[in-house]
């Protein structure tokens, strides 16, 4: 697959046309279910993915092959929501509340009841749409998608502490989110970094 | 002189940045967690949490059909694009050309009729 895919760039920096295409159909499921998960949103996903690829058509040459092409291809698709997020957060005034954290006191919801990972899985992906999109951001690249902190923050648009921060942050949501019992959101330091971190 | 013992609120933020990495976690934070029941259920909780990550990678969405179709076209030359146009464009194009032809024809009709008109007069006259 990995050679496959590199055949295709080169052929595709040479100008195949029909070389970018494979390489569009290899790669866009995998590419829409970062966007998805960046935005929460199927139409805003397929808005992201579509950016994406014409950026990335317009600028393979510029890609050296120092990290692999599904690396590169998810750093322009993070910079690609981000963007879309932004332009998004100024348009809308309907937005969801950032902080919906539930203290779920039901006996049903102990942890020792929901050893399952199936289960957990299921929550976890909950508990990742529940964040607000900027610390989804930040955990989704670094956590499922394993993006270096420096690379998180260039296409973000943040510093590296700062993504380091949100990560931090959006872990522990989904912590407390996932084991309320024992989790107590911790509202005061919230609104502090948040200033910092943009 | 001893430092201060660590705290488990001190320890939390912590075990939240060493979750991939426990190298981050300090010398006394560690000796804190060593010792204390909740911050290692705490941490433990992260590692499962991260572990659960993990295999979130794996993971597709399902992509609307549409989607593919309306990447290919965005990066297609458009040469390519006008080749795979859509069967509605071409049923408009053989209509705007059926209108055309008959068009034509109602006036070159006319000019035969128009014609013919002036050339009998000429022969009555």
């Amino acid at each position: 697959m990995s050679r496959e895919i590199d055949e295709l760039i080169e052929q595709a920096k040479d100008g195949s046309h029909i070389a970018f295409e494979q390489l569009v159909r290899l790669t866009y499921q995998d590419t829409y279910t970062l966007a998805f998960r960046l935005t929460g949103d199927e139409e805003d996903a397929s808005d992201v993915v579509q950016e994406t690829y014409l950026r990335a058509h317009n600028g393979l040459k510029k890609f050296r092959g120092d990290a692999q092409f599904s690396t590169w291809l998810h750093r322009i698709t993070a910079n690609c929501a981000n963007t879309f997020l932004g332009r998004r957060g100024r348009n809308r005034t309907d937005e969801l509340p950032d902080d919906s954290v539930v203290i779920d006191l039901n006996p049903a919801s102990d942890p020792v009841h929901r050893a399952d990972v199936g289960d957990l899985r299921d929550q976890l992906t909950e508990a990742l749409r529940s964040l607000p999109p900027k610390l989804r951001a930040v955990v989704v690249l670094r956590d499922i998608y394993d993006l270096p902190h420096e690379m998180i923050a260039a296409e973000l648009g943040i510093t590296e502490s700062a993504a380091k921060v949100r990560l931090h942050r959006a872990r522990k949501r989904l912590r407390e989110r996932l084991y309320p019992m024992n989790g107590q959101f911790d509202a005061e330091t919230d609104g502090d970094e948040e200033a910092h971190a943009v | 002189m001893l430092s201060e013992p660590m705290r488990c609120d001190d320890v939390g933020t912590l075990l939240a940045a060493s979750a991939d990495d426990p190298t981050l976690l300090s010398e006394p934070a560690a000796l804190h967690v060593a010792s204390c029941l909740r911050c290692q259920a705490e941490r433990a909780q992260y590692r499962s949490i991260l572990r659960v990550m993990k295999t979130l990678r794996n993971d597709t969405v399902t992509v609307q059909p549409e989607l593919l179709g309306d990447v290919l076209d965005l990066v297609r030359p458009p040469a390519e694009v006008v080749k795979f146009r859509r069967p509605g464009s071409d049923r408009r194009r053989a209509a705007i050309g059926g209108i055309a032809a008959a068009a034509t024809a109602g006036a070159a009709g006319a000019i035969v009729v128009a014609t013919r008109l002036a050339s009998g007069k000429r022969l009555a006259s």
